[in-house]
């Protein structure tokens, strides 16, 4: 199990932002990807995911493998903590609820309304979902925002649980997460160069 | 995807699902009708075959833009484009929720609503298989179109205008078929013809709604 990234360059709106990134990722750690806003965590992280095609290079690992977290939690707030976990559990196959709900301490709000939920509840619901999908890849962006300290420490446990599983992370963040054991990689030196893409509309121009 | 068809199922009948919209939209505009047109009942009989088709497809288009523009705004899109389920099977789904929340519902009651437009009694037949038959083709147009104008915000004005063209072979067989029952004539010609829209649709529209849908989540 590994997540090989070679040579990728990607863009955002049309404007290469992120050039020449390369790394490997191997089973049993995290890669941890900082950079100051707007450099392209998120679009480097989204091309990761598959959701957006490369400009150039890259991207390996095994089919049917990945989860991704974006800023969005993607929770349905009529459904119950519990509906919206169970949900994601039959759409990946697993019976893993318990155990997210365990990694997350979310027992106690697992009736209510996700609608009802504060902010870092609504993280850790959305957390919870990496948990129940059980797959060994996992992408994050942003994870912790609007977590207090506690709930920080128990991103990092699931975490570390994750990877002593085997599993691998890749984890966009500014924030620290507590995984101190975990490499860092800062984004900041493959700033593309180019400016603009050759763009088909300029010849009318 | 049997999960993916029960929650939005769940999500259009809880509270701001938006379930009943396109039920409500039907019955003013049928009971209205009347009132507009006057109370000339041989008059009545004759468009009531066209209004009730009329009526069903633009309560269907009310609904469309809500297919995708929830998942979009939550992220849920996202997180299903990366999940284990195909979009192509993610928009199949989409579309049969949509009709099982919006076309079916306008099919059962459209015998009781061509009560009030005085509909021929020979006419409830073709009207309804008609409507049972055609609906299918406007959820899966229109979910083609919410596809499209997905992360548009306040995009249902364009959808509309991407989704209307493509309603009037619906429209036109689909009236056709009621018209001619009501009036007692031979209808399978127009019948076929709404089957093999319906059909050409539900096969092809899928891939085009999921190619257009990955376009748009880049």
């Amino acid at each position: 199990m590994e997540l090989t990234v070679s040579d990728l360059a990607v863009a955002r709106g049309g404007v290469p932002v992120l050039e020449g990134v390369s790394f490997v990722v191997a089973s049993k750690e995290a890669l941890i990807l900082r950079g100051p806003n707007g450099i392209g965590k998120t679009t480097l992280l989204r091309t990761v995911a598959g959701l957006q095609p490369a400009l150039a290079g890259d991207v390996s690992m095994p089919s049917e493998a990945m989860a991704y977290a974006g800023h969005a939690d993607g929770i349905k707030s009529v459904l119950s903590l519990r509906e919206n976990l169970e949900f994601w559990a039959s759409v990946f196959g697993t019976d893993r609820v318990g155990a997210a709900l365990d990694a997350f301490d979310l027992h106690a709000l697992a009736a209510r309304p996700a609608g009802a939920l504060s902010a870092g509840q609504k993280r850790r619901l959305g957390l919870a979902r990496m948990v129940v999908t059980g797959r060994p890849v996992w992408v994050m962006d942003e994870p912790t925002v609007s977590l207090d300290v506690d709930a920080v420490t128990m991103f990092a446990d699931a975490v570390r649980a994750h990877l002593a599983g085997g599993g691998l992370a890749l984890i966009a963040t500014h924030i620290d997460l507590g995984l101190s054991e975990a490499r860092a990689l800062d984004v900041g030196p493959f700033r593309a160069k180019a400016p603009m893409l050759d763009d088909f509309d300029g010849a009318f121009l | 995807m049997i999960s993916l068809l029960t929650r939005d199922m769940r999500l259009a009948v809880r509270a701001g699902g938006g379930f009943g919209l396109g039920l409500a939209f039907f019955l003013i505009v049928v009971v209205l009708v009347p009132f507009g047109v006057g109370p000339q009942s041989g008059l009545l009989a004759r468009i009531a075959p066209g209004i009730l088709w009329l009526g069903a497809l633009l309560a269907c288009l009310l609904s469309l833009d809500r297919i995708f523009a929830l998942d979009w705004e939550d992220g849920s899109l996202d997180l299903l484009a990366t999940s284990p389920v195909p979009l192509e099977g993610l928009v199949s789904m989409k579309a049969l929720a949509h009709w099982l929340t919006t076309g079916l519902p306008l099919v059962l009651v459209t015998p009781v609503l061509g009560v009030l437009l005085n509909l021929p009694a020979a006419g409830y037949g073709p009207l309804v298989l008609s409507l049972l038959l055609g609906t299918p083709a406007l959820s899966v147009i229109g979910t083609f179109g919410a596809a499209l104008t997905v992360g548009i915000k306040r995009g249902g004005l364009l959808l509309s205008l991407l989704v209307l063209p493509l309603y009037v072979p619906t429209l036109i067989f689909g009236a056709e078929v009621a018209r001619r029952g009501a009036e007692g004539l031979a209808y399978t010609a127009p019948l076929a013809m709404l089957a093999g829209i319906t059909c050409g649709a539900i096969a092809l529209l899928p891939f085009a709604s999921a190619a257009v849908l990955r376009i748009n989540l880049r």
